[in-house]
């Protein structure tokens, strides 16, 4: 019994270990984006949505999603209300 | 029959695909298929000692593409195995000597021939792998379940569908039961998960490997281990076969192996 719970709940086992170390390091293999230029990425996507809409930039998270053998950038960014000023004219970028 | 050209690969070194070549060829040629094994690895010829037919080699791949012999010379007629073929390669040349041109043009000469062409790539993912991979219409890569051999197969199963091979189907290598029971081994639905590719077998980590290496003698010419099974197994999957997945957990090990060892 005390085998089935160690079992369990220590997902620290060596080969969670390493299914996860495989599956970040993947990532960055299967596309050469390294996690400064996904910074860089997210500075600047923030600075552009940031022109259109008033975003919680606390909640953003920006970052790359394995699928099977394709690598997808996922963001989430929440708003807080749509930005009025946006509305009915445009914004000279 | 239409002939299959298959590349067997690894990117990692080590991790049998040579072993799985020898054994592939001659399970397929045991099972009625003419079938040629060809040695990829220029300069570091190891199938026909795996295969047990080093003393009979008079012309090499390289001899053929430079047309210093005809194809049938370089052939070496297995004489335990009706219908298996071998082309060594040749040891004291480099990788250079076979061009990308060549070798369609030998595939292209043999698949008038065989049912199947078996090419052993070395690893790596330069020349030598590229040239071994040209003419194969499918792949078949080789892991075993370490995070180094994981994330080299990664690479190679990109590099194989950039080359459009299709399929491309795995064999997960020394997988040892008794440790991915206790989760201290990547297991094969794990692997999958990861590389995210068909399964074409499974082989466990088996003594017979090395004493079937010594005596140059191929598993299906009479040993009764877990692995000749698994590699006759996977040659019948290879001819389109179905053949359940071997279940290399014992029933002695009961529910913890049924739950931890195999979720699929």
């Amino acid at each position: 019994m005390l085998d089935f719970v160690s079992k369990f709940f220590k997902l620290e086992r060596s080969k969670n270990v390493a299914k996860e170390r495989l599956q970040l390091v993947l990532i960055h293999d299967r596309n050469d984006i390294s996690p400064e230029i996904l910074n860089s990425l997210k500075v600047e996507m923030i600075a552009t949505i940031k022109k259109y809409l008033e975003i919680d930039e606390a909640g953003i998270e920006i970052e790359l999603d394995r699928a099977d053998r394709s690598v997808a950038l996922v963001a989430n960014i929440p708003l807080k209300n749509i930005n009025r000023r946006t509305r009915g004219r445009s914004k000279r970028v | 029959m239409d002939c299959r050209i298959i590349v067997v690969t690894s990117g990692k070194g080590g991790v049998g695909k040579t072993t799985t070549t020898a054994n592939l060829a001659a399970s397929l040629a045991k099972d009625g298929h003419k079938v040629a094994a060809i040695d990829g690895d220029v300069g570091l010829r190891n199938l026909d000692v795996i295969m047990g037919l080093e003393n009979r080699i008079v012309y090499t791949l390289v001899d053929v593409v430079e047309g210093t012999c005809r194809l049938n010379q370089a052939l070496i007629k297995d004489k335990r195995i009706d219908n298996l073929f071998l082309i060594p390669t040749a040891q004291s040349r480099t990788k250079d000597s076979v061009s990308a041109e060549q070798m369609l043009a030998l595939c292209a000469e043999l698949r008038k021939d065989f049912d199947f062409v078996l090419i052993d790539s070395p690893a790596g993912i330069e020349a030598g792998f590229h040239n071994s991979a040209i003419g194969a219409d499918e792949a078949i890569v080789i892991v075993t379940p370490e995070v180094s051999a994981v994330r080299d197969a990664d690479r190679i199963i990109g590099l194989l569908e950039s080359m459009e091979k299709a399929p491309i189907r795995l064999i997960i290598n020394r997988i040892k039961p008794d440790m991915v029971t206790r989760g201290e081994m990547l297991d094969v639905q794990d692997v999958l998960d990861i590389l995210a590719v068909d399964l074409l077998g499974i082989v466990p980590d088996d003594e017979s490997i090395v004493t079937s290496a010594n005596k140059g003698e191929p598993l299906v010419l009479g040993s009764t281990s877990k692995a000749a099974k698994a590699y006759s197994n996977i040659a019948k999957r290879v001819a389109g076969e179905e053949v359940p997945i071997m279940n290399l957990f014992s029933d002695s090990k009961g529910f913890f192996s049924w739950l931890f060892g195999k979720k699929k």
